[in-house]
């Protein structure tokens, strides 16, 4: 009687010859065996992309969502649709947050920070150079809440103590351009110290931001930081009224907006929600019908991102799969062809004294092996494609945020072996069913 | 000393979709050791389903077949198997060697599905049988590389790798020229001399005119059998070749 550990030797050179003997016939039939793993080769490619790309999207995503604060409600003005009924041409739109909605959130005492802004486009001008940007009155506040860098200079300063010297209680005209701004105007020397002009008033620049990336905001727009231009929200309100006109193709259209945006910061990401309630409670409290607010909490949108990233590796791991059982069935296929092309030396290996099963287990070997090196191949060309793939369109200005997912090397060298075994073992046990005599005669 | 091979009453019928082949009637045999026998018989004479059963590759609808110490007749599938790997060596007409393989690779299949592990030792072994049988210079040729003759001396060497009960014969010199058919029936006479039983199937008076014993069908029964009292013989029975041969297989690996 053998011993387990004499059975367990042999199983294990059995394993090996036929393992041998698949790799040698995948290299004597080279171009058919990479035919039928090209299946599972795209198969593991897309997995591997799909999912790496996803990842990197979906990162990107998260992290302007963590740059909008994750503990920040976000209070915006909205246009209201027009109101067709009335039939009235509306010269000048009157909506929007007030200053009185302003202090009224601020009684919510979970609040830490918080930042009114105004923002309207404007061009921005010095002596003859001119850019078109977006003018945004804000505090001193908007420097902590938005994580701003500076390249040179400082960002508008002010005090609490309404008294105290500062940008905003003195009115001052000062101003913090965006990196663009800065580029346009003033290419070639420092734009600290410079004045530029914003509707017939002088601005003198006290800083300029480093390059910041566009962040989705809650219409969807991306917002181009680097065309702002930042000056006091008192001095904003002195110099251009509550009324701001803009010219739009010969006709002229006015806004009345005290303030298009709060960004409350709270103590606690736990607060942050109930926040959003006592923001929105309030406001359509004091706005009545008039829909002209929006509250956003990006900590929402995170976990909204976190949900569309779950439904896409899903969708994904059906593709993936579709893709693998369309390669597995190439395999089967292929498989088939060779149990049959290769019926006489079942024939002569059964004679020979293999039982049933050692002939399976070569066929199923072997069907393993193709789909485990396509598998490999896969993976291997897949990983290099997410690696080149960005730096090859980053050359056409394109950027594609790719991030190797790990979970999908694994998942897909997996599906390949578990694709092999599927698929391999119907040719393989016709194979082991094969009547010896007839394999014998067979050509 | 028990005949290595009995049969009693052995029949076979084919069953195709309407018709009732039979192939095989009520057929009685006794082989001893050391014997060497012809199976003639014309085409549809039942000559190759008895072959088949020998072989143990297919099973008789009646009768007993005993091989050896064990009866066959109701054996299932694997140990069928079992038993040509361990029993039995097979030489066939058109050679069946596996292309993939070298000679050596070739000689060692047996071995394989025998469920012994493939050792520096049996390698050995083969290697040996490999310049017994006159291949020591190719040992590391594939079958599409060697002339027939050569390919039916590895398949010779094969069939002795597991010093096999029986040797099975089927037309061993169809496909070869006289000369070299003359070769390998040397080969055989010699492995005769050296002790093993050989039953082969022929139709050739002039390859049965080696055999020791030949047996005539016809209509799936045997129509003569008889003793050859003039069998050809090998005029160099070279007892280097009986000796070597004996003290491999004496060392067989069981």
């Amino acid at each position: 009687m053998k011993t387990s550990l004499q059975r367990y030797l042999l199983l294990w050179d059995t394993s090996r010859r036929s393992f041998v003997l698949a790799l040698r016939s995948l290299w004597l039939h080279k171009l058919r065996s990479f035919l039928s793993v090209l299946g599972i080769i795209i198969g593991t490619v897309s997995v591997i992309m799909l999912m790496s790309f996803g990842e990197g999207s979906m990162r990107d995503a998260l992290d302007d969502i963590k740059r909008q604060g994750a503990t920040n409600v976000i209070v915006t003005s909205t246009k209201p649709p027009d109101d067709a009924s009335s039939g009235r041409r509306v010269m000048i739109l009157n909506y929007g947050l007030t200053y009185e909605d302003y202090e009224q959130l601020l009684l919510l005492d979970t609040i830490v920070g918080s930042v009114p802004m105004r923002m309207f486009r404007q061009e921005i001008r010095n002596l003859h150079r001119m850019h078109n940007g977006r003018v945004v009155g804000t505090t001193a506040a908007y420097e902590n809440v938005n994580r701003i860098e500076l390249v040179d200079g400082r960002f508008l300063n002010d005090s609490d103590e309404a008294d105290e010297p500062g940008d905003d209680n003195e009115m001052r005209n000062v101003c913090v351009l965006g990196a663009d701004v800065a580029e346009a105007l003033f290419p070639f020397q420092s734009a600290v110290g410079q004045t530029i002009v914003l509707n017939k008033h002088h601005f003198v620049v006290v800083g300029v931001l480093k390059e910041r990336s566009p962040l989705t905001n809650a219409g969807g727009v991306a917002d181009d930081y680097n065309s702002d231009v930042y000056i006091p929200l008192r001095t904003c309100r002195g110099r251009y009224g509550e009324r701001i006109f803009i010219r739009q193709s010969g006709s002229r259209t006015g806004e009345q907006v005290e303030l298009h945006q709060i960004t409350l910061t709270i103590s606690d990401m736990e607060k942050v929600r109930d926040a959003g309630e006592f923001a929105r409670a309030v406001l359509k409290r004091r706005h009545g019908f008039k829909k002209d607010w929006t509250v956003t909490v990006p900590l929402d949108r995170l976990e909204e991102a976190k949900r569309a990233k779950a439904r896409y590796m899903m969708l994904l791991a059906v593709i993936a799969g579709i893709s693998l059982v369309v390669g597995g069935i190439g395999i089967m296929n292929i498989m088939l062809a060779t149990v049959t092309e290769r019926t006489r030396e079942i024939g002569i290996r059964r004679a020979l004294g293999a039982k049933r099963w050692d002939i399976t287990q070569q066929f199923l070997i072997e069907a393993i092996v193709q789909t485990t090196v396509g598998g490999t191949l896969g993976t291997l060309f897949g990983v290099s494609l997410v690696f080149l793939f960005p730096w090859l369109l980053a050359l056409f200005r394109v950027t594609l945020p790719a991030q190797l997912n790990v979970e999908s090397i694994f998942l897909s060298m997996g599906a390949s072996l578990s694709v092999g075994v599927f698929f391999g073992l119907y040719p393989a046990f016709r194979a082991s069913r094969l009547d010896p005599i007839e394999a014998l005669r067979h050509d | 000393m028990p005949p290595v091979v009995r049969i009693e009453h052995l029949t076979k019928h084919y069953f195709l979709e309407s018709v009732t082949v039979r192939a095989l009637c009520d057929v009685s045999l006794t082989v001893e050791q050391g014997e060497f026998v012809a199976l003639m018989g014309p085409s549809g004479s039942g000559k190759s389903t008895l072959l088949n059963l020998l072989g143990c590759l297919d099973r008789p609808t009646d009768g007993t077949y005993i091989l050896g110490d064990d009866d066959i007749s109701h054996m299932d599938d694997d140990r069928l198997s079992e038993v040509r790997s361990r029993y039995l060596g097979f030489i066939f007409q058109s050679y069946n060697l596996l292309p993939q393989y070298t000679v050596v690779e070739n000689i060692e299949v047996p071995l394989l599905y025998q469920g012994c592990r493939i050792t520096e030792k049996t390698r050995q072994r083969c290697i040996q049988l490999a310049e017994l049988v006159g291949l020591g210079e190719r040992l590391d040729h594939r079958p599409m590389q060697l002339s027939g003759g050569q390919q039916q001396r590895v398949a010779i060497a094969r069939a002795l790798v597991n010093d096999p009960h029986v040797i099975l014969a089927d037309e061993p010199t169809g496909n070869l020229d006289s000369r070299t058919s003359e070769e390998i029936m040397q080969m055989l006479i010699r492995l005769n001399e050296a002790g093993k039983t050989i039953i082969m199937v022929t139709h050739e008076n002039d390859i049965a005119a080696w055999a020791k014993r030949v047996i005539r069908m016809r209509d799936g029964q045997i129509e003569t059998d008889d003793r050859n009292t003039e069998p050809r013989i090998v005029q160099d029975v070279s007892s280097a070749f009986v000796s070597a041969l004996n003290s491999l297989l004496s060392e067989a690996i069981q």
